[in-house]
């Protein structure tokens, strides 16, 4: 018990929260924008999927790592502009079109790298790049914040740096408004005028940037390379972490942080050797509860509309 | 009249959307292969070529009748319920213990293993649809993440509960022999499975289509607030039909262990949940094509392993051929502005029928 504490209580700890929250962060806000435009999209996994293996392919042929980033995020994006022409333009079931993608990312990317390679585990033998770490100067020389906050890969930075993007971009802009717009009711949003189907195209197209981002990564900061299936959920937990974050995204980020919580204890667990299967539910089980708790106070709103219809009546009376 | 159109261009949806994905695998095939005629003869022939092969279809479609009858229950009454992948993973565990620990004679161990992993499948698949009732949290969300609770705690009973340190790899003990289920002919490895799941299909396809309860999630799947208007108790049958889904599919993955494994060797979650899902959108949730839609997905599957044996095309061509085809099935417009012609010249030619 003792050296459990010791091992959560420690910088070591509350560093590898970030480091593993970093892609549910950017995953929780290409859900957020892609929500906030009146979408219900859980293809993230095949896109993040798509994207780690662009960035790795990019990276590798070229040795180049912008060119690596783009290509990763080109494939990320097709992926989301897939999902849009098929939802958006022929009137496919959202959930089943996800399902689909999701499928085609773990399997297409498989195919892919080995047409490319030869192999189906990991891309070890290309020689890909990775994104560097950064060591923030001055804060890295503060005793415990410095070790817990510098020295992250460059897309943890990012990631909270997307957080306050995406706030501006929602709240603080016309594109913002417009995609809120159509997002709660689209009819009112075209009788303004607003072009409801690009507007939605438009917030899938920054949702699969966004969750691209957190695709490479995976293959490029969280380990050096691909492999089959890494995702394993994250995608769905970004989805969870929107969920509970009620689309507000200081929350979702907070909501994102506590799942990644979730899976920095389980690692704990596992190198401590004791029987890992329950904490590596962990994660999971709080997003199962945290999608319950949204649904409670879901109705705590609903009784709010309530009170507000009571007293509303009783002044006109 | 226009029903009859209706289920007609259905059929004629799937079977474009089946064409589409296979000619685009070609297309894939002939980039990346060096012999892609070879390769395809191996797709399309090589799972008839012999019988063992034909035998590995009937064996790999054996899961899917009953994942496929689960999921058109589940999916009937509109929940998108993932949990089939999960209830199918526990009822193969449950079943796993109930064959290594219990002493029962032929005959009743194996249906004892079946009602284990029928009992845990159906909590499964009930997990979500309390969420979605009680706390209005998403099915899709909840059911996926349980899927992964439901790994866990499968892998916890392997790992802990029923290891066989002996084996050298993560599995369980053997199976007591009671518990086999038989082979049906000696040549192939198909087993009594199959009578098993044929069975469900039919039982399905009468309590979705010919019973009260069927009729009643099929309103709540077609318009929830209708079938609430027109009194119909929607939690309820909600909870019900998510119910026997999952332990229809968890009853699946105990006939799976039982007819064609020895021991519990499962590292990862078998798929055959979410292949359900296929199954079940090509059989526009009707038990009754449940059957013709899963031998089509094994035979996919067969050819291509043969290909990945015989060519230099990965097996992973499946999933690029699944995703297509669910695509194109769940897509409303695609087609739709030739069923609507076909609608239009239907009612115009009865109309002047009437008229004369």
């Amino acid at each position: 018990m003792d050296v459990i504490f010791k091992s959560i209580f420690s910088t070591v700890f509350f560093y590898t929260i970030l480091r593993v929250a970093t892609p549910l962060i950017f995953v929780s806000m290409a859900a957020l924008i892609v929500r906030k435009g009146g979408i219900m999209c859980i293809a993230f996994e095949g896109m993040m999927l798509f994207a780690a293996l662009g960035g790795v392919i990019g990276s590798a042929l070229t040795q180049n790592l912008f060119v690596g980033l783009l290509l990763g995020t080109i494939f990320g994006v097709t992926i989301a502009m897939i999902f849009a022409y098929f939802v958006l333009v022929l009137q496919s079931n959202n959930v089943l079109t996800g399902l689909a993608l999701n499928i085609l990312g773990s399997g297409g990317t498989v195919f892919l790298l080995f047409a490319l390679t030869g192999e189906k585990g990991t891309s070890s033998s290309l020689r890909s790049l990775q994104v560097p770490h950064w060591n923030i100067p001055i804060i890295k020389d503060i005793p415990i914040l410095g070790e817990i906050i510098s020295g992250h890969n460059l897309f943890t930075y990012l990631a909270f740096l997307t957080v306050i993007l995406v706030y501006i971009l929602v709240y603080k802009t016309r594109l913002g408004l417009r995609i809120r717009s159509v997002g709660e009711n689209p009819q009112a949003a075209e009788s303004v005028g607003i072009k409801v189907i690009r507007t939605k195209v438009i917030s899938l197209l920054i949702g699969g940037l966004i969750a691209s981002f957190g695709g490479m990564y995976m293959s490029m900061g969280y380990l050096p390379f691909f492999t089959r299936d890494m995702m394993s959920g994250r995608g769905f937990i970004g989805i969870a972490a929107q969920n509970l974050g009620g689309g507000i995204p200081l929350n979702t980020m907070l909501s994102a942080m506590l799942f990644g919580s979730a899976e920095a204890v389980s690692n704990v667990f596992q190198s401590l050797r004791l029987p890992s299967e329950f904490v590596q539910m962990l994660p999971y089980i709080v997003t199962i509860v945290g999608l319950i708790s949204i649904g409670g106070v879901k109705k705590e709103s609903k009784s709010k509309i309530k009170r507000i219809k009571e007293i509303k009546e009783s002044t006109h009376e | 009249m226009i029903n009859k159109i209706e289920n007609q261009f259905k059929f004629i949806r799937i079977a474009i959307s089946i064409s589409i994905a296979l000619l685009l695998a070609f297309l894939i095939i002939s980039f990346v292969s060096k012999d892609p005629l070879f390769a395809m003869y191996n797709l399309i022939i090589g799972p008839f070529e012999n019988i063992r092969r034909v035998g590995n279809i009937v064996e790999l479609m054996i899961p899917l009748l009953f994942t496929g009858v689960g999921v058109s229950i589940m999916y009937s009454a509109g929940q998108i319920n993932m949990a089939s992948e999960g209830a199918f993973f526990l009822g193969g565990v449950a079943a796993a213990y109930v064959s290594v620990t219990f002493l029962l004679p032929y005959g009743i161990h194996p249906v004892v293993a079946m009602i284990a992993g029928g009992l845990i499948g159906g909590l499964i698949g009930l997990i979500p649809a309390i969420l979605f009732v009680k706390f209005k949290a998403l099915p899709v969300v909840s059911s996926l993440m349980l899927n992964y609770i439901s790994y866990f705690l499968g892998m916890y009973v392997i790992h802990y509960i029923i290891f066989d340190p002996e084996t050298g790899y993560l599995s369980s003990f053997l199976y007591k022999e009671t518990a086999i289920l038989p082979k049906l002919f000696s040549v192939t490895r198909i087993h009594w499975g199959l009578v098993i799941g044929l069975i469900v299909v039919v039982l399905g396809y009468l309590f979705l289509k010919k019973s009260k309860w069927g009729y009643a999630i099929r309103m709540i799947g077609m318009n929830p607030n209708f079938a609430q208007y027109s009194g119909i108790n929607v939690g309820f049958y909600i909870l019900l039909c998510q119910l026997i889904g999952g332990a229809i599919a968890g009853i699946g993955g105990a006939v799976e262990q039982l007819g064609m494994y020895s021991r519990f060797q499962y590292q990862k979650l078998s798929g055959h949940g979410f292949d359900g899902v296929l199954v079940a959108i090509l059989a526009n949730y009707n038990p009754k094509f449940v059957p013709l839609a899963a031998f089509f997905i094994a035979y996919v599957r067969v050819g291509a392993d043969v290909m990945a044996r015989n060519s230099d095309v990965p097996i992973e061509i499946v999933s690029i051929i699944q995703a297509v085809i669910i695509v194109f099935v769940a897509s409303e417009r695609f087609l739709a502005g030739w069923k609507h012609r076909k609608i239009v010249k239907a009612s115009q030619e009865r109309f002047a029928s009437e008229e004369a």
